[in-house]
């Protein structure tokens, strides 16, 4: 079997024993990397000689029997963590020049035990958008179907994890930016608990709603890369100072009681109907595992999507204003007057989604029209959360679609940012309330995948990752392999 | 037409923090530029604010100092606008939930009473960096040093009727800070600066006038002199037919006038909400009760207690409590003689502030210790010198020539106290002056001076003046 088609856990008793070498699967994947991703562009970095030489050591130290719980495995990360001396992009011509001076934490913990980074994966830009094509470095596409978007914002993260570039990446979620993708490319993506994962290092779109995950095809490497990245850090306020749960051994544990909350909302007439009748037949297998599923009903989750558009371009105008021109990024050139330096450097820096929000979040943040948008989103805000807060009385996960639709055309709704906004409809109420939640691959409609949703009562990662796994062991979607990439 | 000046101030106070209030970079003043700026100060994508806890502590002990509700919770807001010494875009404040409300200090009006100011709030923020327009050829430069230094903001209520009290209340506010070791208050280098909100109206008018505020003053004189150029000026244009303009003004202190900065019209929407990178702060009873058992006496309280306890005139009181370092330097005194102290008090507030002024000293850096000063006193009280030799024993103890009893031994400046050699010594001046003793003896009393100059004279100062008098009169009536 070829190394690109095995999943971290695998890679990892396979070096553990000595099968190969780090520096081998390491060449092996940037051979894979150079061969495919002209054909997908999910990479806008790759770190050939940096992941030779961390490879390397990785092999030196597991030789030495320091071998840390990731020694020599493979990931790439979202351009949107920053890491030291390689370029941070975050999708953007604004930061096509920047070179972070440092590690983020995610970053920093990965590589602590002993991860090998091959590059950095393309997103779409400042994580704002459903498609991937906001990138400024050209869309993604999905390895299911090359004419179709792998989704967004983690695209790049998605499709290269679909194509067996690597068997995990990280990847961040704000609306949907990690279980969209997921859903779309046929692997796994969970987004903890907000807090669960410390932001430092990731570059901010709306902080409160900001999480960063991974990206994988199981639930056993998920469940091992989040064991790591997890955990308090004091550089980050809104960490959680919890004790984090050893998600790889709760893993085995049965789901039987489990009681599963399907949204009668989530299946309404938005859904695809063969989307649908997937995860149906997704949660129906659940209860054949022992879980058993009641309809629960979030009088609220319909206000997500226009909730989520005033309070994330709120923060993010904010977020972005550091974005000057002045000590890094795009600066215009030949500028006049300070104001000049200011409205070229971003004019030019940005793309138009990018200043879509940055506008829309402007307004609401106004004065005479606070209360009236971000105010009022903040209370409807914590109704959504209280919806979830509600279910979570009776049931242990909420089940339903991930996304309303399969792959969509690259193209098909770029121009009409509502069609692709609503792209999100399933996924925004987790971040609104801070709720861990996940996809997990659950078959296929004309070829191409879909997600089962799973959300979770906050620092519940646990009881997500023990559904998916249990899933995975009696179904076998998330081994299928695009055509072309096996 | 008589009329009513109405002053608010907000002042604006450096914490006396080591490090930023959401960075571990140092706040230490004068570095080379930008070496104080680590990569959260500088805003860089990514990073995030951390709270020192350091400067909730001293906003909860101002709060409690001036009488004021410490907020149970409290919340960080950034406050959105560009400027290239501000790299997040934005500054970290708090707006709608501040970490102190309601408070109140007392001042000496214009005729001497006791006047009530209210403290609406007081609340963290960040400070900005600093742009730097010379010496760099038509470019600008960026120090951002300063950026993250931890300010409170204390806003005063409208409650200010004269430039006067408007320095009488900063000073207040200057004296707290400094005894709470909150602030240095170091002016000159902006630890310590306020912004002047400045309006008039006919007496009896209830309504406010339009106001103006005054930027960034930074002595106690510009705000006195920025004040009145205001209020003239506001006078004059209302007097004139005209209308005061709301607007920000600044200080002109070369020209003594203040000079229009930007107006209402072009005022920033700073689009205000609470920070997500910080949690609300909350703060427990049990903090704020332990904050209130360390903290230290107050000026006031200080105050009347020198005049209590020590029987000090009010004007020295007032004098010995307006720095607490001259406050502990008076009791340390107090506490090492056994002489009145009101006597301490007169070498603290005379002497030795004219001689820590005249060399442009603080009391901690004294060429006297406490002890040592009252190692003098003492022998005043004592007799061993009278307050005439006691001042060139200062001198010399100022020169550091030692200790008063090293001086006073060294110089042989030790009063003559031994009867039998003063009367030596009225014997020989009354056998000297024998057409005086006559005068004296006929009834002209007020002679007995030049007799007792005589003798001083004679023993160079150092006999002891009342037994001089006792021992003079005795032989001339004799």
């Amino acid at each position: 079997m070829d190394l690109h088609a095995k999943t971290l856990t695998e890679l990892a008793a396979g070096l553990d024993s000595g099968d190969y070498l780090s520096v081998e699967l390491t060449q092996a994947l940037l051979d894979r990397i150079a061969a495919h991703d002209e054909k997908l562009n999910a990479m806008i970095t790759v770190t050939g000689d940096e992941a030779l030489a961390a490879a390397a050591k990785a092999d030196a130290d597991r030789a030495a029997g320091n071998a840390g719980t990731l020694c020599g495995l493979p990931l790439i990360h979202k351009d949107i963590f920053c890491t030291r001396g390689v370029r941070t992009s975050c999708g953007s011509k604004m930061l096509d020049n920047f070179v972070s001076p440092y590690d983020a934490t995610v970053v920093e913990r990965l590589a602590a035990a002993g991860a090998v980074m091959l590059g950095k994966a393309n997103m779409d830009e400042f994580a704002m958008g459903s498609s991937n094509e906001t990138s400024y470095y050209g869309p993604v596409r999905n390895p299911w179907d090359l004419d179709r978007s792998p989704g967004g914002s983690s695209g790049g993260s998605a499709a290269s994890v679909a194509a067996r570039f690597t068997p995990a990446a990280t990847a961040t979620d704000t609306g949907g930016s990690i279980r969209q993708p997921a859903a779309l490319t046929n692997t796994i993506g969970i987004k903890p608990t907000y807090g669960r994962v410390s932001r430092y290092g990731m570059v901010a779109f709306a902080s409160s709603l900001d999480q960063a995950g991974v990206i994988t095809r199981t639930a056993e490497d998920a469940a091992r890369l989040l064991g790591v990245m997890a955990g308090f850090d004091e550089r980050d306020s809104t960490c959680l100072d919890e004790p984090v749960p050893d998600y790889a051994a709760d893993l085995g544990n049965s789901i039987k009681g489990l009681k599963i909350g399907v949204v009668r909302q989530h299946f309404d007439e938005g859904l695809d109907a063969d989307c649908g009748a997937r995860v149906r037949e997704a949660i129906a297998a659940l209860e054949s595992l022992g879980a058993t599923a009641v309809e629960v009903d979030m009088p609220n989750i319909d206000l997500s999507v226009p909730t989520y558009y005033v309070v994330a371009p709120a923060e993010c105008s904010s977020n972005l204003s550091r974005f000057d021109g002045v000590r890094f990024g795009h600066r215009a050139k030949d500028t006049g007057d300070l104001f000049d330096l200011y409205c070229r450097s971003r004019g030019e820096g940005f793309g138009d989604e990018v200043k879509r929000r940055i506008m829309t979040g402007t307004y609401v943040l106004s004065a005479g029209y606070y209360d009236a948008y971000y105010l009022k989103a903040q209370q409807v805000r914590h109704l959504i959360a209280d919806d979830f807060k509600r279910a979570f009385e009776d049931v242990d996960v909420i089940a339903g679609p991930t996304s309303p639709t399969a792959a969509f055309k690259l193209g098909a709704k770029v121009d009409d940012p509502i069609t692709m906004y609503l792209n999100d409809i399933y996924t925004i109420g987790a971040n609104l309330g801070g709720f861990p939640a996940m996809s997990i691959p659950c078959g296929f409609v004309g070829g191409l995948p879909v997600g089962l949703h799973l959300v979770g009562h906050h620092f519940d990662e646990s009881a997500l990752l023990r559904c998916a796994h249990a899933y995975q062991q009696e179904t076998d979607w998330h081994t299928r392999c695009p055509e072309g990439f096996a | 037409m008589t009329w009513e000046v109405v002053i608010g101030l907000e002042v604006h106070a450096q914490l006396a923090t080591r490090s930023k209030i959401f960075s571990g970079a140092s706040t230490a003043y004068g570095a080379e530029p930008n070496t104080q700026a680590c990569l959260v100060d500088l805003g860089y994508p990514g990073v995030l604010p951390v709270l020192n806890e350091e400067v909730v502590h001293m906003a909860a002990m101002f709060g409690l100092a001036v009488n004021a509700t410490v907020a149970p919770r409290s919340v960080f807001a950034r406050k959105n606008y560009f400027y290239p010494d501000l790299p997040k875009g934005y500054q970290i404040s708090q707006y709608e939930l501040p970490i102190v409300e309601h408070g109140e200090l007392f001042i000496e009006d214009g005729e001497g009473n006791e006047k009530r100011i209210g403290i609406t709030r007081a609340h963290l923020e960040e400070d900005a960096g600093k742009s730097i327009h010379e010496g760099l050829d038509r470019s600008s430069g960026i120090d951002l040093n300063r950026a993250g230094t931890p300010l409170l903001e204390i806003v005063s209520e409208p409650d200010l009727r004269s430039a006067a009290e408007a320095v009488a209340y900063m000073r207040k506010i200057h004296t707290i800070v400094r005894y709470l070791g909150i602030s240095d208050g170091n002016m000159q280098e902006g630890s310590f600066r306020c912004d002047a909100n400045v309006s008039v109206r006919p007496q009896g008018q209830q309504q406010f006038g339009t106001r103006t505020e005054i930027k960034n003053l930074n002595s106690f004189r510009f705000v006195e002199r920025a004040i009145n150029f205001e209020i003239e000026r506001q006078i004059d244009l209302i007097e004139d037919g005209g209308a005061v303009v709301q607007e920000t003004r600044l200080y002109d202190s070369a020209r003594d006038e203040t000079r229009s900065m930007r107006s209402k019209e072009e005022a920033n929407d700073y689009r205000y909400f609470p920070d997500p990178d910080l949690l609300p702060v909350e703060i427990s009873h049990e903090y704020i009760e332990a904050v209130r058992e360390q903290l230290p006496e107050l000026p006031d309280a200080k105050r009347h207690r020198f005049i209590d306890d020590y029987g000090l005139k009010a004007d020295d009181a007032l004098q010995l409590t307006m720095s607490r370092p001259v406050a502990d330097y008076f009791e340390a005194a107090v506490g090492a003689t056994g002489a009145k102290p009101q006597l301490v008090a007169n070498w603290v507030v005379g002497d030795l502030s004219g001689a820590l002024n005249k060399d442009g000293l603080d009391i901690g850096e004294s060429r006297i210790t406490a002890r040592d000063l009252a190692g003098l006193v003492t022998r005043i009280h004592d007799h061993t010198i009278s307050g005439k030799i006691a001042k060139q024993v200062f001198e010399a103890m100022w020169s550091g020539e030692g200790t008063a009893d090293e001086i006073i031994e060294a110089q042989g400046l030790r009063q003559i106290t031994d009867s039998s050699a003063i009367e030596v010594v009225v014997d020989k001046v009354i056998a000297a002056n024998p057409g005086q003793v006559a005068e004296y003896k006929a009834g002209k009393d007020k002679l007995i001076g030049f007799f007792v100059g005589q003798v001083m004279k004679e023993t160079k100062g150092q006999a002891n003046p009342g037994q001089v008098n006792r021992i003079l009169k005795d032989k001339l009536s004799g």
